[in-house]
């Protein structure tokens, strides 16, 4: 059987991300390929080359693929599918966007956030807010499945691919892309960072997010994260907001600062290796999953904290 | 125009569900349930675009058990004006839903369908991609602003790393994301004139989809369990444990 993998990129560079959607798509198959769709993105595929245990690199480009416009990476993917068993992608908002229409085409049903491959048929899926786990085993000949990456361990770099272009300039009629304002910041991402520091809603204004979330997380080489509730309130920009329907991170240490533990926010972090919850309620749910617990006010526990890293 | 909004009856979002101790599913017995909150969302939006008079008519449909028809009360309580429930007794899986909102859609040709970006129970995130798919439509997935002018709808949309803004022709899917409004509450004379507001019943038959899954659900399992660990009561303390105990700085 043949696997594809869409990478996760932003035209520049490629995520790593993408490494560990290869790496469940090894528990596949050894014969996983990348596809790159966007645009200017030939340092992407070569990137993508690089990746041990990838046969070949597909490369198409166009604008619309290059904005990820869902309806022209529909396009793009869906004649590949005659050569694959089944394609991976990772379950970042442009992957989750695009790959329903793939399995719609395909008349299959996606298989969505998958976290373990239990065999060729099988997999294993968070459900209601990861309170429980779902272990699935499709009947369709063909497969579309988005994964967790921080399920899965990165594939190493060592391989050499060639890369393929693919001609066709898919495109989006339909659609048209009007603009973007993405967050600047030479932090790193936040799906990858081995440190996060959240802050919640007792920041109570967007100067003070900033003021006590930021220095700690650039002292630690940290990304930043909030709560729904922070960034619905204007704290901190939409892409930030970690849990069941924002990110899911699984960082070496999560810091989580004046805020409660609602389930929904547990499930994008509950996952993290060492956890670290700021509180001044001794009975906030954050604690049940903490391994380090601190009951206090953040206006003064965190000015310490940064002083004791020195 | 004509807006359909399909809402998915589920599991109140600040319940904790149980796995079952026989692994077949969680437990549903005694178990507040409510519209998708993405979906709530989706009401409100399309029930403000007729407040502009953007919109003559909204439907509201959901497909699931007969209780469904409180959700759909729900939302003709919020302002929707008729209803749709397709009857089904197993959990019909997204593919299934996409493929009866498009019969759906060839039947009523609404202008766009406005719906939630995922249900919060199988936290699938498809049906609204799939649907835009089968019916060969452009999607803004997603939504945090959506403006209507004349046949084409700008989208503001929330994406991993900030916000994209794209204009969709119509008629369009469009998805809704937690800060694209904040729904209202039904007030009780509205909730009383949705009473008399009528919903239709039908059931996959009538539309000629087959439901049967594709996925076959071989068990449903707890998630390994964190356990509470200590208490620190200084920043030198933490800092030390960190370092030493746990080895992550
Ligand atoms: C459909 C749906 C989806 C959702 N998705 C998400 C999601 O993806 N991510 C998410 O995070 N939430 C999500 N939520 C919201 C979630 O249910 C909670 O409302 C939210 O996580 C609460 O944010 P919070 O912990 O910052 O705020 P609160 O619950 O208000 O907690 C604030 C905490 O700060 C503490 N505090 C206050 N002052 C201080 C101080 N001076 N020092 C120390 N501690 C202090 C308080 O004790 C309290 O525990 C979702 C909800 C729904 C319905
Ligand atoms: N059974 C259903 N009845 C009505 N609408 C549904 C149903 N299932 C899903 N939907 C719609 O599709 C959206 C996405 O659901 P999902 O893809 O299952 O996460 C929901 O927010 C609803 O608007």
């Amino acid at each position: 059987m043949a696997v594809l993998v869409l990478a996760d990129h932003d035209n520049a560079h490629l995520r790593d991300t993408t490494h560990k959607t290869v790496t469940a798509a090894l528990n596949l198959s050894k014969d996983v390929d990348v596809l790159v769709l966007g645009n200017g993105a030939d340092a992407v595929a070569s990137a993508a080359a690089k990746i041990a245990g990838v046969r070949k690199v597909l490369l198409e480009q166009s604008p619309d693929l290059g904005q990820s416009i869902a309806e022209a990476e529909e396009a793009a993917i869906l004649p590949l599918m005659a050569n694959y068993d089944a394609v991976l992608i990772p379950a970042s908002t442009s992957g989750k966007n695009t790959a329903p229409r793939v399995a719609a085409k395909l008349d299959v049903s996606q298989i969505s956030d998958v976290v373990e491959v239990v065999d060729a048929n099988t997999f294993v899926r968070p459900i209601y807010a990861g309170n429980a786990l779902e272990t699935v085993q499709s009947s369709d000949a063909k497969k579309v499945i988005t994964v967790r990456p921080t399920a899965f361990k990165a594939a190493a770099d060592g391989g050499s691919a060639s890369v393929e272009k693919i001609a066709d300039q898919p495109k989006a009629p339909k659609t048209r892309f009007v603009s973007e304002e993405m967050v600047k910041s030479d932090r790193p991402e936040l799906g990858a960072a081995k440190i996060v520091v959240s802050g919640g809603r007792a920041m109570g204004s967007a100067e003070e997010f900033q003021k006590v979330i930021e220095p700690l997380a650039d002292k630690l080489g940290a990304a930043v994260g909030a709560s729904r509730a922070a960034v619905d309130a204007g704290y901190a920009p939409n892409d930030y907001q970690v849990g069941q329907t924002g990110k899911v991170v699984a960082p070496a240490l999560y810091i989580a600062i004046g805020i409660s533990g609602a389930i929904q926010h547990l499930a994008g972090m509950k996952d993290s290796k060492t956890i670290v919850a700021i509180n001044k309620d001794p009975d906030a749910p954050i604690f049940q999953i903490a391994d380090y617990g601190w009951v206090t006010d953040y206006k003064t526990a965190v000015p310490a904290l940064m002083a004791a890293l020195g | 125009m004509k807006v359909l909004v399909p809402v998915k009856r589920v599991v109140d979002a600040n319940v904790k569900v149980r796995v079952k101790s026989d692994q077949t599913g969680v437990d549903l017995a005694n178990v507040k349930m409510s519209m998708n909150p993405f979906d709530e969302i989706a009401v409100e939006e399309a029930v403000r675009l007729k407040e502009k008079g953007l919109v003559e008519e909204i439907v509201a449909v959901s497909i699931g058990v007969a209780q469904a028809q409180e959700t759909i009360r729900t939302a003709l309580a919020m302002g929707a004006d008729r209803g749709v429930l397709i009857t089904t007794d197993t959990d019909a899986e997204p593919l299934a839903v996409a493929k009866l909102l498009k019969a759906l859609v060839d039947e009523e040709k609404p202008g766009l369908v406005l719906m939630g970006k995922q249900a919060i129970d199988g936290d699938n995130n498809a049906v609204g991609q799939m649907l835009a798919a089968l019916l060969d439509w452009p999607q803004a997935t997603f939504a945090s602003k959506v403006e209507i002018s004349g046949d084409k709808a700008s989208v503001t949309r929330e994406v991993d790393g900030g916000l994209q803004t794209l204009s969709v022709d119509l008629p369009a899917v469009v998805t809704t994301d937690l800060r694209l409004n904040e729904p209202r509450y039904a007030s009780l004379p509205n909730i009383m004139k949705a009473k008399k507001k009528p919903i239709d019943m039908k059931t996959p038959a009538d539309y000629g989809v087959d439901t049967a899954p594709r996925l076959k659900v071989l068990k449903v399992t707890e998630p390994p369990k964190r356990s509470a660990g200590i208490k620190v009561e200084s920043a030198e303390d933490l800092v030390m444990k960190l370092k030493n105990e746990a080895g992550v700085l």
